[in-house]
């Protein structure tokens, strides 16, 4: 059964997509296999092992198991200071 | 919270005013300036963009971990959003100790840790014109 999920977008991906946010619908299971997915259809030129993924706030290990209404965020590599 | 962001430019003197203890000997600080140049190219200004609340979430992670590692009676650290110019504080870390030994510590791993870990990102805007999110450059070609 399709699952519901919420999209963040920072950065460079924000950029890339066009968007700060959307709200998917995805037969997807994982965040690994939604990214490669959107990376195919948006042509984000991060590949997924430059990226970390947080679902509901928090980071979590690839592939990332997806859950209806889960909230996502791809991070791409990070630079502060 | 100890490790916050700012929209607004960090006040140094404000923010170590929060590290005052009397038991402190030591109180080292570090400031993260906007610098005009970067790998060859000249830079004029450069945007910071945040996940703010995992950032603050991870922020205070680290300054838990050095904390943990390190004798220090405070630690406070700001990081800022938006856009900023050359010469501006684009981070803010100050340390209190009783001796300076593990305040120069902290503060090293606060500052590593911070730039490893907290997401947020830099886009340097060049005086070519072109532009960059640091650390996102890819081969090129689309996979």
């Amino acid at each position: 059964m399709p699952l519901t999920v919420h999209v963040q977008y920072f950065a460079l991906l924000r950029e890339q997509r066009g968007l700060a946010a959307e709200t998917l619908t995805t037969d997807a299971t994982d965040a690994a296999t939604l990214y490669a997915r959107l990376r195919a259809e948006h042509r984000f030129t991060l590949p997924a092992d430059r990226l970390r993924v947080a679902i509901n706030g928090d980071f979590v290990p690839w592939p990332a198991p997806l859950a209806d209404g889960a909230k996502l965020v791809f991070i791409p590599p990070v630079a502060g200071g | 919270m100890s490790f916050t962001f700012s929209t607004t430019p960090i006040d140094p003197s404000a923010l170590q005013t929060r590290l005052t203890d009397a038991r402190a000997g030591a109180c080292v600080t570090f400031e993260g300036w906007v610098r005009n140049h970067n790998e060859g190219q000249a830079v004029q200004a450069l945007d910071y963009e945040a996940y703010v609340d995992l950032g603050i979430k991870e922020g205070e992670r680290i300054l838990a971990e050095a904390r943990e590692k390190f004798a220090v009676l405070a630690i406070v650290a700001v990081h800022r959003t938006g856009s900023l110019a050359i010469g501006d504080l684009a981070v803010w870390v100050g340390v209190a100790s009783a001796h300076r030994g593990p305040a120069f510590d902290a503060c090293r791993y606060v500052i590593d840790e911070l730039k490893a870990r907290v997401p947020i990102w830099k886009k340097e805007h060049y005086v070519s014109g072109a532009s960059e999110w640091i650390n996102c450059a890819t081969r090129g070609d689309f996979a």
